[in-house]
């Protein structure tokens, strides 16, 4: 089969030395990074990706691959040791793998994740290996009219249905598709938002954007609020191994995990939150140790945790296929891609497959190298834990600035990535997502300019989105997941009004 | 932005609700005002200009969508926050700025930015954190500049080394 004869020719890609050690030196940054508190896995790819651009294309995507697993692992080390989740997809094994931490069982804890993950990111891979070649010759009948219409659908999604409050999340999407627009008009070579600056004719770097909003706001967010609560790390103490009756209770859990993760991370829209959460809850209502839940349950650190990978894996399947990010991790991912003017979807498929194999091959590859260096080292994993705040968050902000500095040292483009971090303040201060500002900065000009190429193409007739059945499908789904929570909020307010 | 007064009480105007639906109202409006300065030059379909005035539309709804949540008092609960460590940390990103903008270097400037942040959480020791902070950023430089060949804005520090 195709798919047999591109994976091994992946493989043989990914398994040349220099490749390996890319992907090793990807994996441990991105555990280190990962592991900081604060820090989750779009963070650690966006910190990172100034890093590694002088790198060769096919070199420094197969080490986002390792950095991308291993920041996933990371978080979830953080999650469990100090019950500070740096994403909320790491919510629910924060709630029992830190009560199992303090009840001195951390080592299972860190190890059921971390077989967890390694079993639902290997499943989750052979899925997108097999879905993706699939997807891709669905893609390639896709016009420009789909394009946008599959846009609208991420942008909906992304913001709206999963949100606490759809208009806070399609604020932050507006204000997304609002930073899109700064820079040179690429049909018309006219300058838009760039208010005479010259530095803004390029648009705004998404580099640039993420850090300012994830790490500077953080930063600013955890320092506003740092007389609120001191955190406390768990030592690690006990065995770090897994008991008979640990595993036993752990694998099922995985492959739940895996089930719930995986589908939902592959459609397009996004969120790891979901699934895990609704991993845990169903470990909790299948457990025969009922009991044990909120006191440290392994099930609910294995289930979540194999549900957290498998959709991280999920989501790079409209990713690769489509060129869709539908998290902010996914987003990253695509900035990385288009540092070296790559385009995901189904022409670099076919362009470049030794790209695109090596990248899925290298997957694999880093789940094991996860596996095999994670668990002996978690000792060191857990002196970077140790870092004092004053100085772990002095250097995350100095890692932050380097990284706009060595790309762009100019004065304009600092006091962006300064402004984004305020502005990345007063959303968490005021609840706002943030995921939504970076999709919809990354997918804004790409939307815009498929609906420009559409209606080009049908000699301006708005009726082309209707006529194809693929964009008048999307849309309506579009339509329907952007109604939904407000007429659900409608129904809500009237049963309260009932009681 | 407001701070201090936890725990207030729900159903009761937001005001900083009010300011940010304002914002928004204000950003649609430089959209359209930017907009207005664009030829449209296209045949066919949309040109430069149409997008813009698309999203300052969607803008000025969600701006209608975020004065009505804050008329009513729907904005979540917030905790209360300490101004000054924002504002510290603000001031070593401007120093960090003002530096590498007159030429002072990449040591320097992320020196300052480390110790601000260091105070910011707390640390009271200035010398102390001043050292590592210029040991660290002098081998972050060496890093880059010697390994990875990625140029670094030099400045006095720099050219000794």
């Amino acid at each position: 089969m195709d798919t047999f004869a591109a994976l091994a020719h992946g493989m043989a890609v990914a398994i040349q030395p220099v490749n390996l050690l890319y992907a090793l030196i990807g994996v441990f940054l991105g555990t280190a990074v990962g592991v900081l508190p604060g820090i989750g896995p779009a963070l650690t790819v966006a910190l990172l990706l100034p890093v590694i651009y002088k790198l060769d294309p096919g070199g420094s995507l197969i080490m986002f691959a390792g950095i991308y697993y291993g920041g996933m692992y990371g978080g979830s080390t953080t999650a469990i040791l100090i019950n500070t989740p740096g994403e909320s997809a790491s919510m629910a094994t924060a709630l029992e793998g830190n009560k199992m931490a303090k009840a001195g069982r951390g080592g299972p804890a860190l190890a059921t994740s971390a077989i967890g993950s390694f079993v639902a990111g290997t499943i989750a891979t052979i899925g997108l290996a097999f879905l993706a070649p699939w997807l891709v010759d669905f893609a390639v009948r896709f016009g420009p009219e789909d394009y946008f219409a599959l846009m609208c659908v991420a942008f909906v999604t992304v913001s709206a249905t999963f949100g606490d409050s759809p208009i806070r999340g399609l604020t932050s999407l507006f204000i997304g598709l609002t930073l899109g627009l700064v820079g040179i008009d690429k049909l018309t070579g006219q300058a838009r938002l760039a208010f005479g600056v010259p530095e803004l004719l390029d648009g705004v770097e998404v580099t640039t954007l993420a850090v300012g909003l994830f790490a500077v706001g953080e930063a600013l967010y955890v320092a506003s609020r740092r007389h609120h609560s001191e955190e406390k790390l768990e030592p690690v103490r006990g065995s770090l191994w897994m008991t008979k009756e640990d595993w036993k209770r752990s694998w099922k859990p995985w492959l739940r995990g895996t089930m719930f993760g995986f589908p939902i991370g592959a459609l397009p829209a996004g969120g790891a939150e979901i699934p895990t959460f609704l991993s845990y809850s169903t470990e909790k209502r299948l457990t025969k140790y009922p009991e044990e839940f909120g006191k440290g349950a392994i099930e609910g650190v294995a289930g979540p945790e194999a549900a957290n990978n498998a959709s991280a894996a999920g989501t790079l399947v409209p990713l690769l296929t489509l060129g869709l990010p539908t998290s902010a991790t996914a987003a990253m991912m695509l900035a990385g891609f288009q540092q070296y003017g790559l385009n995901p979807g189904p022409l670099l498929f076919a362009e470049r497959p030794d790209l695109v194999w090596g990248l899925i091959a290298s997957l694999f590859i880093a789940n094991v190298m996860l596996l095999v260096l994670n668990l002996p080292l978690v000792g060191l994993w857990v002196r970077l834990l140790a870092i004092p705040q004053p100085w772990l968050y002095a250097g995350i902000l100095v890692f932050a600035t380097m990284g706009t500095i060595a790309a762009k040292p100019s004065v304009v483009e600092l006091s962006m990535l300064a402004g984004f971090g305020v502005l990345g303040f007063l959303m968490r201060r005021f609840d706002f997502p943030i995921a939504p500002v970076v999709v919809g900065l990354i997918l804004g000009p790409i939307a815009e300019s498929q609906l420009r190429r559409a209606l080009a193409i049908s000699l301006g007739d708005p009726m082309t989105l209707l006529q194809s059945p693929i964009s008048a499908t999307l849309l309506g789904i579009a339509l329907i997941a952007l109604l939904a929570p407000f007429v659900l909020k409608g129904l809500g307010r009237f049963k309260a009004n009932e009681d | 932005m407001s701070s201090g007064d936890p725990a207030r009480p729900p159903r009761r105007v937001d005001r900083a609700g009010i300011v940010i639906a304002a914002l928004l109202a204000g950003l649609a409006a430089v959209l359209v005002f930017d907009a207005r300065g664009l030829s449209s030059t296209a045949m066919y379909g949309m040109g430069p200009e149409a997008m813009p005035v698309v999203v300052a539309c969607g803008l000025a709804l969600l701006a209608i969508g975020n004065f009505i949540d804050a008329l009513r008092g729907n904005l979540p609960a917030r905790e209360s926050a300490d101004p000054v460590p924002v504002v510290l940390i603000l001031i070593g990103l401007a120093l960090l700025i003002a530096i590498i903008g007159f030429g002072g270097g990449f040591i320097l400037a992320t020196s300052a930015l480390f110790v601000t942040t260091s105070a910011a959480f707390g640390r009271r020791a200035i010398l102390v954190d001043g050292i590592i902070a210029l040991v660290m950023s002098t081998l972050i430089y060496l890093a880059f500049d010697r390994l990875l060949t990625l140029s670094l804005p030099t400045g006095p520090l720099e050219r000794l080394l």
